[in-house]
């Protein structure tokens, strides 16, 4: 039996086309995943990502448990509610999960945010727990909440309209920070998209009427397809794909969030393979070439070795096939992918494709 | 509720087939299109081609998945689609008209014999 979010009776009434992710029953598309995903970056959509894992922390020594657990550090938060975002490393240097964590906000002073993956839920719990256990730290996960993303550059101008009451408090939300606004009332300017956009946490009895509000002020529902080619557009990693327990923190394209400046699990390990073990990055792929990318193709670069593409699509915003890749350090300009027994070139770019509607690299 | 149009033979693969005197045009079902999504790339045999009943003959992709195509009855591949290499979403639109696939001088007719009825596809795809 799948699991269910406060939105599912939506999705059904909307058609969605409905798909098992990680154990729950989600749209990965409504109508069409192109039509979706230019509504994103043209307007503005919304995703239901109720199904994510939200936890509360709460204690004195929440900032010195996140410190050790975390690869990217808390003390760079610099205000109240700033979101920061992390790998949670095993002693490997592997990555249990990619997270976000928000700091306190003056409603809630005691109150730290997680929010994690779905597909890693019991195992992120279990080792947070267990390492929690030397700290003075209680995680509580919130089960009776639902979450919205909305997305777009017309995104939180939408919202306003929605919620007049905190029009003032929406438009005055600097990026990456979130606020309460009400009894389990949380809103965040952070995205998985790469627009400008707002992340809402409610509580589930409300979700229903929140979203049928957002749909009827011109809001399109989108489904897990566009928010794939979304986020690859935009250079995130998705867990499972480009971020594994077994692949090294250091060899993936959130390797700028490790911070290096702290006593965290998984450090020695990092330190040790920079010291002794295989030169690997993420790049980005631009298929200059007919057909498109998806994982695990081989990857040529001319007198550097081979690799592998980690996540790839069709980039609806490029109108090109796009991939991520992982693969030895070297200073070349193109590659060669294997796409069914095809040697098709393709341009190395940095790993980040679309931001703010805007197409990064020259085509 | 997809379309099933009554004169074409279907593939259980979700090819159709559709005979004229010795030419086979082969397509994909818009039950197929449907559960694919927006196309975005469509790979075709090429003119000359010799192919047999089952061969995989091609691919369609769309934004979330890449499928195989299987030419329903084997012969000489005469004729591939060529505005589908800029346009593939008239699969999308049209999957028995302008999202033809590509055209077959069929080797055995009775091969179609093998294929379904538009009924007993629809039975089958639903």
């Amino acid at each position: 039996m799948l699991k269910q979010t406060p939105l599912y009776a939506a999705h059904l009434a909307l058609n969605a086309r409905m798909v098992d992710f990680g154990g729950w029953d989600m749209p990965v598309q409504y109508q069409s995943v192109i039509e979706e995903h230019h509504a994103v970056r043209r307007m503005s959509g919304m995703f239901d990502v109720s199904h994510m894992t939200l936890l509360e922390l709460t204690g004195p020594d929440v900032p010195a448990f996140l410190r050790r657990v975390l690869a990217n550090n808390v003390d760079k938060i610099n205000q109240p509610g700033k979101a920061l975002y992390s790998l949670m490393l095993n002693e490997r240097g592997g990555v249990i999960d990619d997270l976000i964590v928000y700091a306190p906000t003056p409603e809630q002073p005691e109150r730290w945010r997680m929010i994690v993956n779905c597909g890693t839920h019991d195992k992120d719990i279990a080792w947070l727990t267990a390492q929690a256990a030397a700290y003075r730290v209680s995680i509580v996960e919130r089960t009776d909440l639902a979450m919205i993303a909305i997305q777009g550059p017309q995104a939180r101008a939408t919202v306003t309209g929605v919620l007049p009451h905190l029009a003032q408090h929406i438009l005055d939300l600097p990026n990456f920070v979130g606020i309460d606004v009400g009894q389990d009332w949380f809103i965040a300017r952070t995205g998985y998209t790469g627009e400008d956009g707002l992340e809402v946490i409610l509580p589930a009895s409300v979700a229903d009427e929140f979203w049928q509000k957002l749909i009827n002020a011109g809001v399109k529902p989108c489904g897990l397809g566009a928010r794939d080619t979304l986020r690859l557009e935009a250079g995130m990693p998705l867990y499972g794909n480009d971020l594994t327990e077994d692949t090294l923190a250091i060899h993936t394209q959130a390797a700028w969030s490790i911070a290096w400046t702290h006593d965290f699990i998984g450090r020695d390990a990092l330190e040790a393979a920079k010291a002794s073990g295989p030169q690997l990055q993420v790049v980005g792929l631009i298929l200059e070439g007919r057909g498109v990318l998806r994982s695990h193709m081989k990857v040529t670069l001319l007198g550097v070795g081979e690799g592998e593409t980690i996540s790839g699509t069709f980039s609806p915003t490029l109108e090109r096939a796009i991939a991520f890749a992982r693969v030895p350090v070297g200073d070349v300009e193109t590659a060669y992918v294997d796409i069914r027994g095809r040697q098709v070139l393709a341009r190395i770019v940095k790993p980040v494709f679309v931001r703010a509607g805007e197409i990064l690299t020259p085509l | 509720m997809s379309n099933t149009p009554a004169n074409l033979k279907y593939a259980s693969s979700h090819e159709w087939a559709l005979l004229d005197g010795d030419i086979v045009t082969v397509g994909i079902t818009d039950h197929a299109q449907d559960a694919l999504g927006d196309l975005v790339y469509v790979e075709l045999p090429t003119v000359g081609d010799a192919v047999s009943q089952g061969d995989e003959a091609g691919v369609v992709e769309s934004v979330k998945a890449a499928s195989d195509i299987y030419a329903p009855v084997s012969g000489e591949i005469i004729e591939v689609n060529e505005a589908l290499a800029d346009s593939p979403e008239i699969v999308n639109s049209e999957p028995y008209e302008g999202g033809w696939l590509y055209k077959i001088r069929v080797s055995d007719v009775a091969e179609l014999d093998a294929l379904m009825s538009a009924e007993e596809y629809a039975a089958q795809a639903h």
